[in-house]
């Protein structure tokens, strides 16, 4: 009753995907609530949550100014001289944290995403939710002189235009709507990106560089009020999506096949696309659209996990790890100039995927 | 796909059948040349309205006068130094990459196959970028062969990545591919383009992709390599058709199969490092221009490459036009025309076509 049939040993040639739904299940109040879980997701989510923290750590500890990890807890704990609060609670934390929860929320939406389209490439990215919301803050810098928050309204508002415009054109009949929401998000997204590219032709040159690190993607200019409503968001948004995302497993597998095994098809699909946009919406108002967290933290998730199905909780620790060590070494890696941590993410997600690929292709299987 | 026949399982004398066949193929082949030459006279009308049309009026009577006498007023200087080059880096630049986006949908199999998706034209910006940071020169006939260099690396790097082992490429893990060079670059030209100001106000401005602005000399500068990499692409044409069957049967049919691999992507890389090191990365008229001229011509490479260029020039050139028509006084660069009217095009294809077709 308590636990699924044990997988059959697996050589090293079978993918993991022979298996569909391993793991351990827990039934509540009569089976009227269960919670699958297996060992080794739970250990994955354990020890990135530990290295979230290490990171964590090092970033509150080191920079211009360097705070022993002692002094950094009294702080915390509302113990610390002016000097050391300012420094730690004003500039600080409120920059780890709005990392750690924007990258976690990139990660969740990137793993319903690709889980949901079947595909490796299906991220925000690709339905254009980012060149949405980078045109509509573009416009917004450009034409109205808007400030951080038009700006973020504006990309909110752009992104899911563009993502309801993109479900739209994409929608029909036929089995190859994941490909089709692909296709049509590459073209829509095209027309977007060289809208944008014109209105920075449009531009002051200070207007055009405000809005080309804003494009990026960047922490630099993280507070509190950046912090507090993409948590307020979050905290409505990631049990939504953990528990709409439950019935993606079954997706995978087919539609055809999954309506045969009694999974609501239709409700099973809209609901978590429209939490897993809302969560890149969210993140994208509070830094910008940052490059390839989403598709990468599925990607290096599943390595880890070795399970099938849309790993929205491991994917969301990974997507914070990733970000929050992306803007770690954004603020070092060249001494005396602040990088936009989107361009960090680019390059290491970029390099990741290149070396991903070549190591499958010595492997001779897609 | 489209005017291909496959009925002749009725019961016809075979003699017969042969003949109808014959006859049937020599009018398809009557019905595209034709295509082909309304396609050029398209061309034709494009380029007069082209050096005719612009930011300032002048009258057409003007125009011809100053294109027999040349610069002997404003407006013939106004003709022969902005309008003409103008008009012909359009042609050029158009068939170029027109061209190319059949080499790369051909030598990749791959609908999706586009410079900009594989990172090609990814490539050539970044090098240019590189290269404006380091030697501050736009002037092309210096970029040009950054532009080469970055076309060319990104190509390789995005087809070994993308391969699968010995049994060459497959189409997601292309897209894939190029998706990810195109982000290291992308990203890589954001960090040059904050640390250096200067270089980020001309990059903006390149990076839109517009014919506007460029001298005579860079139109003659990128003529031979746009003319080597067009003939080169002409001449792959049968191999093309067999490669279209998959390796094996291409292979069984006496094609070289990577000789003609090397050869399209040396063609693709110089059709789309001379055009983008000409005006700039311009978006979709590489990816668009093949499934226009496809649904019209069927698979045989031996129209499809010739239609594609002429519809690629058409294409940008009409942009460019519509750009400086809609937008007067100012204007609006080519390469954002032809986004706009590239996308629809592109999104209604995917829409009416099954993908396994596509």
């Amino acid at each position: 009753m308590t636990t699924a049939p044990a997988s059959p040993p697996r050589s090293p040639r079978v993918p993991a995907r022979a298996t569909v739904l391993p793991g351990r299940v827990v039934r509540l109040y009569g089976g009227r609530m269960s919670l699958r879980w297996r060992p080794r997701t739970v250990a994955v989510c354990v020890l990135l949550a530990a290295a979230c923290l290490v990171v964590g750590a090092l970033g509150l500890t080191t920079g211009t100014y360097r705070l022993p990890l002692s002094r950094v807890l009294a702080t915390l704990l509302g113990r610390g001289t002016g000097a050391e609060s300012f420094i730690v609670l004003s500039l600080r934390l409120p920059r780890l944290l709005c990392a750690l929860l924007a990258g976690g929320a990139l990660g969740m939406s990137g793993t319903v995403f690709q889980s949901m389209s079947r595909n490796p490439l299906g991220s925000p990215d690709i339905i254009g939710f980012t060149s949405g919301a980078a045109s509509g803050a573009v416009t917004q810098i450009v034409l109205f002189h808007g400030g951080p928050y038009a700006t973020a309204v504006a990309a909110v508002g752009g992104g899911l235009a563009t993502a309801l415009l993109v479900g739209l054109l994409a929608a029909g009949r036929g089995p190859a709507v994941g490909h089709r929401v692909v296709l049509v998000g590459i073209g829509v997204s095209a027309m977007l990106t060289s809208l944008t590219a014109y209105l920075l032709t449009r531009a002051s040159l200070y207007e055009a560089q405000d809005a080309q690190i804003w494009l990026i993607g960047s922490l630099n200019s993280v507070n509190w009020s950046v912090v507090a409503p993409l948590a307020a968001a979050l905290a409505v948004l990631v049990p939504v999506t953990v528990a709409a995302s439950r019935n993606l497993a079954w997706l995978e597998l087919g539609e055809d096949t999954a309506r045969g095994l009694g999974v609501p098809v239709g409700r099973a699909r809209i609901l978590p696309a429209v939490a897993a946009t809302a969560l890149a919406a969210a993140s994208t108002a509070a830094v910008g659209p940052i490059a390839f967290v989403a598709l990468a933290a599925p990607h290096l998730c599943r390595r880890l996990v070795r399970s099938p199905g849309a790993l929205v909780v491991p994917a969301g620790f990974m997507g914070a790890l990733l970000l929050a060590a992306s803007d770690y070494t954004a603020q070092r890696v060249l001494p005396g100039t602040e990088l936009p941590v989107g361009a960090v993410t680019g390059v290491l997600g970029g390099l990741y995927l290149c070396r991903l690929l070549l190591a499958r292709r010595r492997a001779g299987r897609s | 796909m489209g005017t291909t026949t496959l009925s002749t399982t009725t019961v016809v004398p075979e003699a017969a059948a042969q003949d109808t066949g014959r006859r049937r193929r020599r009018t398809a082949a009557a019905v595209r040349l034709l295509g082909l030459l309304l396609a050029c006279a398209l061309l034709a009308l494009a380029v007069v309205a082209s050096v005719a049309v612009g930011a300032k009026a002048i009258p057409s009577g003007e125009v011809l006068h100053a294109l027999l006498h040349g610069r002997t007023s404003v407006d013939g200087s106004v003709v022969w130094d902005l309008r003409l080059p103008r008009t012909l880096l359009g042609v050029a630049v158009g068939a170029a990459l027109g061209l190319a986006g059949v080499l790369m949908q051909a030598l990749t199999r791959n609908p999706l196959a586009d410079p900009g998706i594989l990172g090609v034209n990814m490539g050539a910006s970044a090098a240019v970028v590189v290269a404006i940071a380091l030697w501050r020169s736009t002037d092309p006939s210096f970029c040009v062969w950054f532009a080469f260099a970055g076309a060319g690396l990104a190509a390789v790097v995005v087809q070994v990545l993308g391969s699968r082992g010995r049994s060459g490429p497959a189409p997601v893990r292309l897209a894939l591919a190029g998706t990810a060079v195109s982000a290291v670059l992308g990203a890589l030209i954001s960090v040059v383009t904050l640390l250096r100001p200067d270089v980020f106000d001309q990059f903006r401005f390149w990076g839109v992709g517009s014919l506007a602005g460029q001298p005579m000399s860079v139109v003659t500068e990128v003529a031979p390599f746009l003319g080597a990499g067009a003939l080169l692409a002409l001449g792959l044409s049968g191999a093309l058709n067999s490669l279209a069957l998959g390796d094996d049967t291409a292979r069984a049919l006496g094609t070289r199969v990577r000789r003609t691999r090397a050869l399209g992507m040396l063609a693709v890389t110089l059709l789309c490092g001379a055009a983008t090191a000409a005006v700039g990365p311009i978006a979709f008229v590489g990816l668009a221009v093949p499934h226009l001229a496809r649904a019209l011509t069927g698979p045989d490479h031996r129209w499809l490459l010739p239609y594609s260029m002429v519809f690629g020039a058409v294409l940008l050139l009409g942009s460019d036009l519509l750009g400086r028509v809609l937008a007067r006084p100012g204007e609006i660069q080519a390469g954002i025309v032809t986004a706009f009217a590239g996308a629809p095009v592109f999104i209604a294809l995917v829409r009416r076509r099954r993908i396994a077709e596509l």
